[in-house]
């Protein structure tokens, strides 16, 4: 299972957390700064696996992968594969940049919900469902159509009587 | 008027987009003004004001920290939205934000039904993925039906996340496995690839909880390691298949082959790295299997990649406790891994070095590790010493042969300039010589070097090891050849630099060293009993024997000299330590001289410092962690009585006692002593030094009077006569204790070779209070579910005979003639649920009274 997937800047701002067992606000905040605190301690180059034992608990692991100014964190647990785990921050990161053609972090910054619509389709419930990217954006494509159309739907009645009321 | 607010709201309100915006300008009080206005819109009537407002604040709950708690009963409006947009805001902050104990759960169970029978595959899917989140015991079971009918939904999307959420659907509602369960497994066949994957993914989660309730799935989880192509699914089935060869040794056999056939195929790297942790952990006693995947380790240890060197590392250290012999072949590469870069590496390249140690080859290693010690940085560094200390201690020191090396090496490690881990070594140095007698000549002459040294003392991370060093050389002054050194050693200037409890200990043993010296001059035409002096004696030239007149008053005159100013220090302890010492030596002084003249053997002096040798002549034993447990509960003794009012009526008294008396812990000769145990033995040498020069003979039989009455504190040094302990305690009063633990067989005692030329010396152990117990934790909460699960699966066994006879038959009669074995399928699209869950369930009790699980014949 995954426990949970993050995405911080290399500030150590968090641009995306998503944890799939319950936890406080408080505890998110302070295992992302755990997380981070031993991130930007790293060399480049070195392996992309952290030891995460006094965040996470025992068994849990961590991969990571850092993309110019992100980094893209995958926390799990035994019934996992560690490089399976890296060719899913790939197969994310690949499809983020479909989405957006050439993601950058200004798009996950400002694309909130959308991203998490990615994220929902390739974990679910902290299950890999999906790995194949093609699939994934269209389903993204068409929630977004839904949400859309849901919009424009509503804005008309809703101006409408705005006008009227006054 | 409302109306035109939820208007004004709408028009001006920051859409999510805004509020970015406004935070990235970085301005302090942008956060609370926007939680505020969040606070305002999110109570408008209007439910896009609302649903807006609940998706900006569940932004700032995800990444700001906010708490959002407050709003889940507006999270359980906005969902109730017939917009999707909405709906989804709705969803996801409800996943976020909700648990167990959110009050309003319950409302969104009707919301949650409707949706999940929605037309839009994409409202499903929010509901399905909220369920898998937050279901909780009641959603779980007021929504099987519909996630059992979603179980067999034409659309994919829809079908796998239905698969997806039966993961908590279970372990939340065990029931529902007799609802959902068949439909689960039928998908284990399916040649859509995503729903495979699905149903493969939750079976691998199933079976980690409780592998041996999945047994019987065997045949069809071989299917996919045979057929499948793809990596993913290959993945989870291989970690299932670990689980279950470890419950079942036969299937360990079946699979092997096929998975040696990806090994040697794959090129994929993670499948690879699976196969070969599936064979370490599960399939090590397959011989060819195990070969192949230590040869395919090897590639990883050489490959340039670090991800993978650190994986190959890691796999070698899950097969090392069985089959050392994977480790040792590539010993070189796991050495040279311990500079590499990588700290990960280095880390785990330690561990297995450290699962190598056995007693021939500890030396060996520890001196690798110790020259890596002085060149690693200080994290890495002291890395290496805990796990050397760790490795060495392991079950009262199991793998030391060689005490007088061991020692040495911790006083080596005392002197690597990075060393923080003092109070482990310290307390080792004090353990080793309560519990191994042969070793504290050498423990005397480690400590020396390590106080004489005037550096160490700067070193703040030392200040432990000199605390144990201090005390050794007091209470085994005997094994001293030069106290007057020592006594030297103690009382150098840059004592001042040690904290008080240290610098108590010091003088403490000061004082020791002082009475040994006393009493080897008093005694010096007697003969002594002391080891060492025989043997000295017999080899002709004995320092110690040589203590002059000359040589004791130059000694009573440093140390009267050193401890003079220290009584007036702050320090209470300190102080009280140096006035004693001084107040002996004032009462013993110009008894030294009469010594030289008188030939008088029972002089007043001689008799008193005869009488503090015997106070300082009871060995110090090593003390269990329980001890204090195992003190019999005295009658009439009020424990749990709460002593508030004491505290309030005498804090102020109280305080000061307590802390003029906490130093004293460092004293104690295990870290694991209870704390009163320590300090009432340490308040006892107080008490019979300080109080001995005015009333010596009463108050030594106070003390010894004390120590019968509470014998069960102090542990005999006698039981070192044997090592098996149990035999030992039967001689004295500690019958109480429990015969020892034995040791357990460790795997590498299969290899030891005992190095005959020096037997081991006695080591002290204790009961099983030296190791700390753990207890299993066992979750009883996954019974009923492998209950359920056995219950579901019963007479698949039977099916799957009958199915080797109709094989060629195609798989839509297949699961006709299973279902119709059952129960009539045709009720359950009538939707006559109720009496079908009736009668399944009744049908399946009468099927697990008749049989019992059985193992497929797969197997045979």
């Amino acid at each position: 299972m995954i426990k949970a997937v993050m995405m911080l800047n290399t500030q150590g701002k968090p641009r995306l957390a998503k944890f799939y067992d319950y936890m406080p606000v408080e505890k998110q905040q302070e295992l992302i700064r755990g997380v981070f605190s031993v991130l930007c301690s790293r060399p480049e180059n070195v392996s992309n696996f952290l030891e995460i034992d006094s965040l996470f608990g025992p068994f849990s692991r961590l991969v990571y992968k850092h993309y110019a100014t992100l980094y893209f964190v995958l926390v799990f647990d035994g019934s996992e594969n560690e490089l399976a785990m890296l060719d899913l921050i790939q197969v994310l990161v690949e499809t983020l940049d479909k989405c957006f053609s050439n993601v950058c972090e200004l798009d996950i910054v400002f694309n909130y919900s959308k991203m998490h619509a990615v994220l929902d389709e390739i974990v679910f419930g902290g299950q890999v469902l999906e790995t194949s990217s093609a699939e994934v954006i269209k389903a993204v494509e068409e929630i977004s159509k839904l949400e859309a159309a849901s919009n424009s739907i509503s804005l008309v009645p809703k101006s409408v009587s705005g006008w009227r009321g006054r | 008027m409302a109306s035109s607010n939820s208007l004004m709201d709408n028009l001006f309100q920051r859409s999510l987009e805004d509020l970015i915006k406004g935070l990235r300008l970085g301005e302090s009080f942008f956060l609370s003004k926007s939680l505020e206005d969040i606070r305002r819109e999110i109570k408008s009537t209007d439910l896009s004001t609302k649903s807006i407002a609940l998706q900006k604040l569940t932004y700032l709950a995800a990444l700001h920290g906010v708490d959002m708690s407050w709003a889940a009963f507006h999270a359980v409006e906005v969902v109730s939205s017939s917009r999707f947009s909405d709906k989804r805001i709705g969803y996801h902050a409800i996943t976020q934000s909700f648990n167990d104990q959110t009050p309003v759960l319950l409302l969104i169970t009707n919301q949650l039904r409707k949706d999940l029978n929605s037309s839009n595959e994409h409202e499903v899917s929010l509901a399905l993925e909220c369920l898998s989140r937050i279901g909780t015991d009641d959603l779980a079971r007021d929504l099987t039906s519909e996630v059992f009918t979603l179980l067999g939904s034409s659309k994919a999307l829809v079908k796998k996340k239905a698969i997806g959420v039966v993961l908590r659907v279970f372990d939340k509602y065990h029931d529902a496995v007799k609802v959902c369960f068949k439909r689960l497994v039928e998908n284990l066949e399916s040649s859509d690839p995503q729903i495979l994957s699905a149903v493969v993914g939750v079976f691998c989660e199933l079976t980690t909880k409780d592998p041996r309730s999945y047994l019987p799935l065997a045949p069809e989880f071989y299917k996919i390691l045979v057929d499948s192509r793809n990596n993913w699914d290959l993945i989870k089935v291989l970690k299932i298949f670990a689980k279950l060869a470890l419950v079942e040794p036969r299937l360990a056999k079946k699979v092997a082959d096929p998975i040696c056939e990806l090994m040697r195929r794959t090129v994929g790297k993670s499948l690879l790295f699976e196969c070969i942790r599936t064979v370490v952990s599960s399939l090590s006693d397959q011989e060819t299997a195990l070969k192949l995947a230590v040869a395919k380790i090897r590639e990883f240890l050489v490959d340039d990649d670090r991800n993978l060197k650190y994986l190959g590392l890691h796999a070698l250290s899950i097969v090392a406790p069985k089959h050392l012999w994977a480790v040792l072949e590539n010993k070189e590469a796991v050495v040279k891994a311990l500079s590499d870069e990588d700290p990960n590496v280095k880390l785990e390249a330690l561990h297995l070095l450290m699962s190598m140690v056995n007693e021939d080859n500890v030396s060996e290693i520890s001196r690798i590790l110790m020259n890596y010690a002085i060149k690693s940085d200080p994290l890495f560094c002291n890395e290496i010493i805990a796990s050397i200390l760790l490795a060495c201690s392991r079950n009262s020191y199991e793998i030391i042969v060689d005490f007088d090396w061991y020692l040495s090496l911790l006083g080596e490690m005392a002197r690597i300039p990075h060393c923080q881990r003092g109070q482990e070594i310290g307390h080792q140095l004090i353990d080793i010589g309560t519990r191994v007698k042969d070793a504290r000549l050498e423990l005397v002459r480690v400590s020396r070097a390590l106080l004489i040294d005037p550096a160490l003392l700067g070193n703040q991370f030392l200040h432990p090891i000199l605390s144990a060093a201090a005390w050794a050389s007091g209470e085994f002054v005997e094994f001293s050849k030069t106290p007057y050194e020592i006594a030297e050693a103690l009382l150098q200037p840059r004592t001042s630099l040690l904290a008080p409890s240290v610098r108590a200990i010091y003088i403490h043993s000061t004082f020791k060293v002082l009475v040994f010296s006393l009493g080897v001059y008093f005694s010096a035409q007697e003969p002594t009993s002391s080891p060492l002096f025989e043997e000295s004696a017999s080899s002709g030239s004995s320092p110690v024997n040589g203590i002059t007149y000359k040589s004791i008053s130059s000694l009573v005159n440093i140390i009267e000299l050193g401890l003079c100013s220290l009584s007036g220090t702050l320090d209470v302890e300190v102080q009280e330590r140096a006035k004693n010492v001084l107040g002996f030596i004032g009462m013993i002084k110009h008894k030294i001289a009469e010594k030289v003249t008188t030939q008088e053997s029972e002089t007043e002096a001689s008799r008193a410092v005869a009488f503090m040798e015997d106070v300082f002549s009871e060995e110090l034993g090593p003390v269990t962690s329980t001890a204090q447990e195992k003190v019999p509960l005295p009658h009439g003794l009020e424990l749990k009585e709460s002593l508030e009012d004491l505290q309030e009526i005498c804090g102020e008294f109280l305080k000061p006692v307590v802390d003029s008396n906490s130093n004293s812990n460092s004293f104690s000769s295990s870290e694991n002593i209870s704390f009163s145990v320590a300090k009432l033995r340490i308040s006892d040498q107080e008490e019979a030094s300080s109080s001995s020069s005015s009333h010596p003979p009463e108050s030594a039989s106070l003390l010894a009077e004390h120590r019968k009455r509470h014998g069960l504190y102090y542990l005999s040094s006698q039981k070192s006569d044997d090592h098996n302990d149990s035999n030992g305690d039967n001689n004295n009063t500690l019958n109480e204790y429990p015969p020892a633990n034995e040791i357990s067989a460790d795997s590498f005692n299969n290899k030891k070779k005992r190095n005959q030329s020096k037997p081991r010396p006695v080591v002290v152990k204790l009961d099983e209070g030296d190791e700390l117990k753990t207890k299993p934790n066992v979750s009883s909460n996954d019974e009923p579910l492998s209950l359920a699960i056995q219950t579901a699966l019963m007479g698949k066994g039977k099916e799957k005979e009958r199915e080797k006879y109709n094989h060629e038959r195609d798989l839509d009669s297949r699961i006709k003639g299973r279902s119709s074995g059952r129960e009539n399928k045709t009720k359950k699209k009538n939707g006559e649920k109720s009496s079908k869950h009736r009668s399944r369930r009744r049908s399946d009790k009468e099927a697990s009274a008749a049989e019992p699980v059985e193992i497929p014949d797969f197997l045979l």
